[in-house]
């Protein structure tokens, strides 16, 4: 087995898209914030809220499909904070964000201490199991890739068509995408602004949250501190690089799915000669590199984090 | 207190809107004082003041974007509900906003569209718009392209675009916030036969503006507002542009008077200057001789190299091909602090972003080139006393209303603030002076008084570049004038052989030749 001969292993492309799985929900909610205008730095946190919600929820017995509408709800909540501060207030959203995200994250951690004061390693739940498609399944490679995942990964491909065609086909859509660019547009057309924004930051916390509860209800079986590792942080990132839009975003989180899982199967291949932090190190690294080379033409949303202030110019 | 506009009704003169005693406050200042007026089906209504005289406030008032602290509106005979956009729209107002309200980054038809459909509907009904926006278009001759971005058409067809949103919603009455201040002279005429055809068709206009012709050639009434009163009501046919003037700024107004001077020695030469851009060069082969004891108008509708001029000669920018001389010696070395040490004023397009710094005090400004010298400088430290000194002076001399020099000059109006750039600039006597858009957004009397500092430095011994998109002011206070199109300049021609029409088809780029549409 040597390195090229990897990429054309099914295997790998499965590890990628569950590793991106989680991407692309938090990418989609950060898309939508964005879209509308607000930029949510407080994914990290929200994403640890959903993964946190969600695990509590179906570990107090709760289904796994209600688990995932709580950790929803829980991201929206944050979501509604964030966007109450940012928008009404005109609050700095870079300053709002990242206190979100220690806000939230903290507050988690705290619950988890209450919820779990005595044992040292944390209890596990029944996770979604993979669904084998019929039929597409067979087909090789892609269909071990693609159709022999969990149900929230296939939630998620649903969710970039569905984003999408919000965004684009539909009148809320047009107002979503106008409101980013230009609030005074949407105010001129007797559209309330405050109304619009906030509830799209609310819409897209709720999936960054999906994007964490992914993480504690699919790829892993429990809740641990610092799971969420930055994934955040890489799906604003995967935003510019897709230049906001849905389809090219989901491309995005693939391929940086894709270094990642194509680097931990060289680490096993080359590991005894070069130290394991360069490996990790690789889709940082890479993806960065696609920024450069993407966000260069990227159209961004032109009234992206400029307060909106009614009859102010 | 009532207004005098109780005519006996009349079916053919049908009034459409009514505002009744509107006050609005923000703070101590009152924007509007008991305001009353009406609007009749067929008319365009001109509403004529100077900036924060309150019109624009009036018009958010009507729109829904403010909501008034007294007084009523009565639209099509019925009360319209306050501080509402939405009601506003749904009642057949349409508003053109001075900044327009489109979304750069979408079609024109994306943002026609926007909120004339219900939110929550599955998909948006695309090609029942497409047609209606045909229709309209063709009927008032608004020609637009419904698949083109926003970002990629002319100002002229950005308030098309504008327009066109009003019409779509059906509006009967058409609120037009200073329309014209962003229209080259052809677009005007073209914006004032679109108006004309409106009402035509029964709409009434509003139409808000600090421009006396401009008022004068396409209203029917005429309502003054001065310091958020409402002053005078005149027939347009039954008064002129001096009483109007008189009206707006509430006492007569000179004309400035430009004695024939001869020209000095020549001060700045550029020689086939030009500056790389993206795509399409910033200036190409730009040549131009200024001489002291004159004023050369640069005109041309912004964004066609004049920024990138002004540039260069602040020493901004190096142009990548051609040569800059000041008073006879090549410039090689680009660099603000040595143009301005060298005698080159700089009266920049921006007075907030580039002119002063807000948030320091007006002391911290007036030095801002000169913090090095002497005596501001003393032994590598500020004397603020010195400072002090110098702030008090320009305040006195050039009569900037402030509270004081340690102020934050952000406070300052628009035309205080270029009072205090003014000072500041002439202050060191300067043999030439950049004066980009010095007057833009000023009232009457700030320009009147920017006018006559420009004509005193020509007196003795300046050399000005005046660029500026006000015609009247380029004939008014220009020895010669220029066009720029495309980055490329006209040959200066003396004004007496200029005419604003003549002006403004070289704006649109006659007489530029087959070559500047190269692109």
């Amino acid at each position: 087995m040597d390195g090229i001969s990897i990429i054309f292993e099914a295997s790998l492309w499965a590890a990628a898209i569950r590793i991106a799985s989680p991407l692309i929900f938090a990418t989609l909610g950060e898309l939508i914030c964005e879209r509308a205008g607000v930029l949510n730095l407080g994914i990290e946190g929200i994403m640890t809220v959903g993964a946190f919600a969600g695990w509590v929820a179906v570990y107090h017995g709760a289904d796994l499909w209600t688990g995932v509408a709580v950790a929803a709800l829980a991201g929206a909540a944050f979501g509604l904070l964030h966007g109450f501060l940012t928008v009404p207030l005109g609050l700095s959203q870079h300053v709002t964000g990242i206190g979100i995200t220690l806000l939230a994250t903290s507050l988690t951690y705290y619950a988890y201490r209450i919820a779990f004061p005595e044992v040292t390693s944390p209890p596990k739940i029944q996770t979604f199991a993979p669904l084998e498609v019929p039929v597409l399944s067979q087909i090789p490679i892609l269909g071990d890739a693609l159709f022999r995942q969990t149900p929230l990964t296939y939630l998620a491909f649903v969710a970039v068509i569905v984003v999408a065609y919000v965004l684009y086909r539909t009148p809320i859509g047009l107002a979503v995408r106008t409101v980013g660019e230009n609030p005074a547009a949407v105010e001129a057309q007797g559209i309330d602004v405050t109304w619009l924004r906030v509830g799209a930051v609310a819409v897209g916390s709720a999936f960054m949250a999906l994007g964490g509860a992914f993480l504690t209800m699919s790829a892993f079986n429990s809740f641990y501190f610092d799971m969420v590792n930055g994934r955040g942080w890489i799906c604003i990132a995967l935003v510019v690089f897709g230049s906001w839009r849905p389809g090219k975003a989901l491309l995005g989180a693939i391929l940086f799915a894709a270094f990642d899982a194509y680097q931990l199967r060289l680490q096993q291949l080359a590991g005894a000669y070069l130290p394991y932090q360069l490996f990790l190190m690789l889709p940082y690294i890479l993806s960065i590199l696609a920024l450069i080379a993407m966000s260069r033409r990227a159209g961004y949303p032109r009234a992206l984090m400029i307060p909106y202030r009614k009859g102010e110019r | 207190m009532p207004s005098e506009s109780t005519q006996p009704p009349n079916p053919a003169n049908e009034i459409v809107l009514r505002l009744s005693g509107i006050t609005k406050r923000f703070g101590p200042l009152v924007a509007n004082d008991a305001i009353s007026l009406d609007l009749h089906r067929g008319e365009v209504l001109a509403l004529l003041g100077e900036n924060g005289a309150g019109k624009t406030t009036l018009m958010n008032i009507l729109f829904g974007h403010y909501v008034a602290d007294e007084g009523s509106i009565e639209a099509f005979g019925e009360a319209l509900p306050p501080g509402s956009p939405k009601a506003a729209l749904a009642r057949g107002i349409g508003m053109v906003h001075q900044h327009f309200t489109l979304a750069d980054n979408l079609t024109v038809l994306d943002n026609v569209v926007l909120g004339t459909e219900p939110l929550w509907r599955a998909r948006s009904r695309h090609a029942d718009a497409r047609a209606k926006l045909a229709r309209l278009s063709e009927t008032f001759g608004l020609l637009v392209r419904p698949d083109a971005r926003i970002a990629d058409l002319s100002v002229g067809e950005r308030q098309r675009v504008e327009i066109l949103k009003a019409l779509y919603r059906d509006a009967r009455i058409l609120i037009l916030d200073e329309p014209t201040a962003v229209l080259t002279p052809q677009e005007t005429e073209a914006l004032f036969a679109t108006l004309k055809k409106l009402v035509e068709r029964g709409l009434a206009i509003i139409f808000i503006s600090h421009k006396l012709h401009e008022v004068m050639a396409v209203s029917r009434r005429i309502v003054v507002l001065r310091q958020g009163k409402l002053v005078a009501e005149r027939r347009t046919a039954e008064t002129d542009r001096h009483e109007l003037a008189e009206l707006m700024v509430g006492r007569p107004i000179p004309e400035p008077k430009v004695e024939p001077i001869p020209v000095g020695p020549v001060a700045l030469a550029l020689k086939a200057v030009t500056l790389a851009g993206e795509g399409h060069p910033r200036l190409q082969e730009v040549s131009l001789e200024l001489h002291g004891n004159e004023i050369i108008g640069i005109a041309g509708v912004s964004g066609n190299g004049q920024g990138a001029l002004a540039d260069v000669i602040s020493g901004i920018v190096k142009p990548s091909n051609g040569s800059l001389t000041l008073f006879g010696q090549e410039i090689h070395h680009f660099d603000p602090a040595w143009m301005v040490s060298s005698g080159v004023a700089r009266i920049p397009e921006d007075r907030h972003a580039v002119g002063v710094v807000g948030d320091l005090s007006l002391e911290e400004n007036v030095i801002s080139a000169r913090y090095r010298e002497a005596p501001f400088s003393k032994r590598g430290l500020i004397d603020w006393r010195a400072v002090r000194d110098f702030a008090t002076r320009i305040i006195a001399d050039y009569d900037v209303r402030c509270p004081g020099p340690q102020a934050a000059t952000r406070l300052l109006s628009g035309g205080n603030m270029q009072k205090l750039i003014l000072g500041r600039e002439m202050a060191r006597d300067p043999r030439i002076i950049l004066a980009n858009q010095p007057t833009r957004g000023l009232d009457i009397g700030a320009v009147r008084y920017v006018h006559q500092q420009l004509l005193k430095a020509r007196a003795s011994g300046a050399g000005t570049l005046l660029i500026s998109e006000d015609l009247d002011e380029l004939l008014t206070l220009s020895d010669r004038i220029v066009v720029m199109y495309r980055g490329r300049m006209s040959a200066p021609m003396a004004r007496k052989d200029v005419t604003i029409r003549h002006l403004g088809l070289m704006m649109a780029g006659h007489g530029f030749g087959g070559e500047a549409h190269a692109a």
